[in-house]
């Protein structure tokens, strides 16, 4: 995709169940050609936003545009009959939370399935290469690890060359390996322009891949930025931490940890033992953010 | 890639996966077969007019297999599947809805020729059945099957929207096939039965199979000894069709890809 213009854009967006607003007013604008992460606690509403982004539920309220297009509209009754609503799914890759499985079917097959259902479809070998499970082509998908499955899940949902790709907790019963090989992936995939909308419950995860993490609790969307600014992480006090001779550890919090250490250096005449400054860590941002500690 | 090729993969697949799990295939294709090795061997005589039990009985395990195959298997297959979110997914990718119905039913039509195959060549072999004997016979079998397993499919889909989780669609289905085997003339001579039972099995497609498939494996005679007194085919194909019909609109307006609990 060339043009830079919003990939997707929502205004206002309410969702209800019976007397409860899972989803609350939310504005959120995904730029073409960016990874995106949602981050929030079970039930803030982050499936219920990205299911209604996906088409596979309708809103309440409020107005939203996934590449250009309307996803009530691109997924009604109506679709078929208009051009751009038919082409719409075609752009899209979903990767959704759970692991579906295909029975006696072989990861081969499923992947050559799905792959015609795409006019402009990667070549499904080199699909199933890219997620690593090229040794388990001829192997039945009931029989994959959970890790392996999920690998199947991204590669279903990468396979048709999409525009934005959805990631709903992509790298769930991943080993820390698999976990890095997979943000490999995702990096590479974001190279060639594809845009990206993860949702995730590894903080670590969202600081390597998004450009931009937005939190959503209680329905709303509580905070926008990258993943180094969110809640004025790069401003925070910094905590300075060392070790004195007699083995006690000291620590301080400071807005000017440079001249603490400075003034530390000085203090022990060169090395400090044990010395380490730190800023909040995303997690803890994060956890601030929805009142978890 | 067309999307009416696309449709034949799809009934591909379905057919690879059922051939696969070796359980399924053993039971489907084999059951019907062993009922009529055992109601062969328990019911040796005529039921009258020089008809045999073993003849009489066979279109009630022709109509069964059929059901089996389209409504049973569908109406528990579809809320597992949907379960285990294939649905879910297949309705995330631009796969036009109607290719995993033609799939479906590509699997039916495999299922139901195989195994009425295997019931008729056991029959033959074993209690002498007659086959039909006329080409007029042989069109009449096949769009009383014809419609009646587009039927039963019909019903197996819209079926499928009922039971609220893949574990309860069992339990959802099976008393239904079992009470409708036993008021429509499978396991009973249907003129056996009370009145009431019949007039009760008369609204439901069962019924209208078995006594289609009648016309076709017993003698033009026997026609007598039926309720109306003849094996009336243009009944039989006409509630067959409306139940198609019904079936349609309902797999058209209550179809769920998704569970519940996915709003």
């Amino acid at each position: 995709m060339v043009d830079r213009e919003a990939a997707i854009r929502v205004r206002g967006l309410r969702k209800v169940y019976g007397a409860r607003a899972a989803v609350d007013g939310i504005d959120l604008d995904v730029a073409a050609g960016e990874i995106f992460a949602l981050l929030g606690p079970n039930g803030a509403g982050k499936t219920t936003t990205v299911e209604i982004l996906e088409g596979y539920r309708r809103r309440d309220g409020g107005e939203v545009t996934v590449l250009g297009v309307d996803p009530a509209v691109a997924t009604g009754r109506r679709a078929a009959a208009d051009p751009a609503a038919r082409g719409w799914r075609r752009r899209i890759g979903i990767v959704l939370q759970g692991t579906g499985e295909f029975d006696e079917l072989t990861v081969g097959e499923v992947v050559r399935h799905f792959a015609r259902f795409y006019p402009d479809a990667d070549d499904p070998a080199a699909v199933i290469d890219r997620v690593g499970l090229t040794g388990k082509v001829t192997a039945r998908t009931h029989t994959l690890s959970g890790g392996q499955k999920r690998r199947l899940d991204v590669a279903l949902g990468i396979v048709g060359r999409p525009d934005l790709l959805f990631l709903d907790e992509p790298t769930t019963g991943f080993d820390p390996e698999a976990r890095r090989e997979f943000w490999g992936l995702v990096r590479d995939l974001r190279a060639t322009g594809t845009t990206i909308v993860l949702t995730t419950h590894y903080l670590e995860e969202a600081e390597a891949l998004a450009d931009r993490v937005g939190v959503i609790a209680g329905g709303r969307l509580i905070a926008l930025d990258t993943p180094r600014q969110l809640g004025n992480r790069d401003s925070a006090l910094a905590t300075v931490s060392w070790r004195t001779p007699d083995g006690t550890w000291h620590r301080t919090e400071s807005a000017a940890p440079t001249a603490v250490v400075t003034d530390l250096a000085a203090r022990f005449d060169g090395e400090v033992p044990g010395l380490t400054v730190t800023r909040p860590t995303l997690e803890d941002v994060y956890l601030d953010m929805i009142g978890a500690r | 890639m067309s999307t009416a090729s696309l449709g034949l993969r799809q009934g591909g697949l379905e057919i690879r996966q059922f051939l696969r799990s070796r359980e399924q295939v053993m039971f489907t294709l084999a059951f019907p077969a062993i009922m009529i090795l055992v109601f062969g061997s328990i019911f040796t005589g005529e039921i009258g007019a020089g008809v045999k039990f073993t003849q009489y009985f066979v279109t009630g395990m022709i109509a069964t297999g059929l059901m089996t195959a389209g409504f049973q298997a569908l109406a528990i297959q579809i809320p597992m599947e949907r379960d285990r979110g294939v649905l879910k997914r297949l309705l995330g990718t631009p796969m036009p809805k109607w290719v995993y119905f033609a799939g479906k039913v590509l699997m039916v039509a495999f299922i139901a020729v195989l195994e009425t195959a295997i019931l008729l060549a056991v029959a033959a072999l074993l209690f002498g059945l007659d086959l039909p004997d006329s080409g007029a016979k042989w069109l009449t079998f096949l769009w009383v099957s014809v419609l009646g397993i587009t039927a039963c499919t019909l019903c197996g889909v819209a079926f499928s929207s009922l039971a609220r989780t893949g574990r309860s669609a069992p339990a959802v289905v099976t008393p239904v096939a079992l009470i409708l085997q036993f008021t429509s003339g499978v396991f009973f001579v249907f003129t056996s039965l009370p009145t009431w039972m019949q007039n009760v099995a008369a609204i439901f497609p069962l019924k209208w199979m078995c006594q289609g498939l009648r016309a076709v494996f017993l003698p033009e005679s026997f026609g007598a000894r039926e309720p109306a007194g003849s094996y009336e085919l243009g009944r039989v194909a006409l509630v067959l069709g409306l139940w198609c019909v019904v079936a349609l609109v309902l797999c058209l307006t209550t179809f769920r890809w998704t569970t519940r609990r996915d709003g």
